[in-house]
């Protein structure tokens, strides 16, 4: 019994052109047992930032929390928006302090940053639950079915997919990752970020 | 073995639990009422560790007492769902923490829409449309999956709440005995006969 599977669910994030998507499942259960069809494990931290807590389902509420008062702190402090990276820092940072007694949470990130000239820049990035940060330029995974996830997205990704292919590439990735994995599924969530918008779909998946 | 249910229908929640309390394998009581009423519209079932139910189950009702006197009105149910949500969440990362599962049904006056939310001692929280705990929660579980009906009245959800006693009743080796039944609507709390 392992705490990291005690809940189960799995956050997959990628980059496109001009685009990024974060996406994950909605089942809460406990082992075996599902007792949520959806619970939402994706937050919005900024309107260009949204921050994936796959993990200990407790800690999922608590980090959400926190990460939502450290990110105002900032806001008032600095008196501007937090960029991807620092917050993937801040991110790195509030599960460090935790090194001898964790958070059981692998955060995945996925937002858009301003580029010196003006334009945007996808930025992804995955921690450990310790706060080691992973960088990647593809795609990143996290959660119990995260084996299964990194095999699919290895096979379906491309590069400067455009939001509308992004969303295809992305959904079909987790839906078909999750149906392997017990402790995941129920249903799928997707955010598209570009650099006006965000589009959120809520998928159906099997249900068993 | 200690077993609770709860579910919501059209302006209502009902929460269930048994009224058994038990210290290894004899019975000590018969007629335990494990559903506290923390404000008049709002219900908590609690079960788990003996000790650990009754301190955190009054922790938590003089808590929200006191929010009530001091602020002249309730916390909402989402509100108080999130406190107690809080209060289990440190407990569980302190050197004793606190064994206790629960079910927070309440009716919120202000959007006039009831919630359920399901609590474990870890400090897990989901609002739900039907939730249980114990072991009785294997069989309940599957058969509201089958049954349950958010736009059910009062009359139809306490049948499904019967129904899912009974399946318990008939498969369940350590089936408790009796239940307390209570209801949260727009008109508060009350008990009822099943």
């Amino acid at each position: 019994m392992s705490i990291m599977e005690l809940n189960g669910g799995s956050v997959i994030a990628m980059v496109g052109k001009d685009c990024v998507a974060i996406a994950s499942d909605l089942r809460l259960g406990n082992q075996a047992l599902g007792i949520s069809a959806n619970f939402q494990k994706i937050f919005p931290v900024t309107d260009r930032i949204y921050l994936g807590l796959p993990g200990l389902a407790t800690d999922v509420t608590t980090l959400r929390e926190r990460f939502r008062f450290r990110v105002n702190m900032y806001t008032i402090k600095e008196e501007r928006e937090i960029e991807p990276e620092t917050f993937a820092r801040l991110v790195s940072s509030t599960l460090y302090e935790h090194r001898f007694g964790p958070y059981f949470i692998e955060p995945v990130m996925a937002g858009l940053s301003k580029t010196p000239s003006g334009g945007y820049k996808p930025f992804i990035a995955a921690a450990d639950l310790i706060g080691c940060l992973n960088f990647a330029k593809d795609f990143v995974v996290a959660g119990t079915a995260s084996s299964k996830l990194y095999g699919v997205a290895e096979g379906l990704w491309e590069p400067d997919l455009e939001p509308e292919d992004l969303f295809e590439t992305i959904s079909q990735t987790l839906l078909n990752a999750v149906d392997r994995d017990a402790y995941s599924g129920w249903g799928c969530v997707v955010h598209v970020i570009t650099k006006d918008k965000v589009v959120t779909r809520t998928l159906k998946g099997r249900m068993d | 073995m200690e077993t609770s249910f709860a579910i919501t229908g059209k302006g209502y929640v009902i929460v269930a639990a048994d009224t058994t309390a038990s210290r290894s394998i004899v019975k000590m009581k018969v007629d335990e009422d494990k559903i506290k009423t923390l404000s008049p519209h709002l219900l908590m079932a609690y079960s788990g560790e003996p000790g650990d139910t009754m301190q955190f189950a009054e922790y938590v009702e003089r808590n929200i007492r006191l929010y009530q006197i001091r602020n002249l009105y309730a916390l909402r149910p989402s509100a108080a769902a999130s406190w107690i949500r809080r209060s289990l969440a440190e407990s569980i990362r302190s050197r004793k923490p606190y064994a206790v599962n629960l079910l927070l049904g309440g009716y919120d006056t202000a959007t006039h829409t009831p919630h359920l939310y399901w609590v474990d001692y870890l400090g897990t929280m989901t609002e739900v449309p039907f939730g249980a705990h114990g072991y009785g929660s294997y069989f309940a579980l599957s058969l509201l999956d089958r049954y349950h009906d958010p736009e059910a009245s009062l009359e139809e959800g306490l049948a499904t709440l019967k129904r899912c006693i009974e399946e318990v009743s008939k498969r369940l080796v350590v089936a408790p005995g009796n239940y307390k039944v209570k209801v949260v609507d727009k008109n508060g709390v009350r008990e009822v006969e099943l």
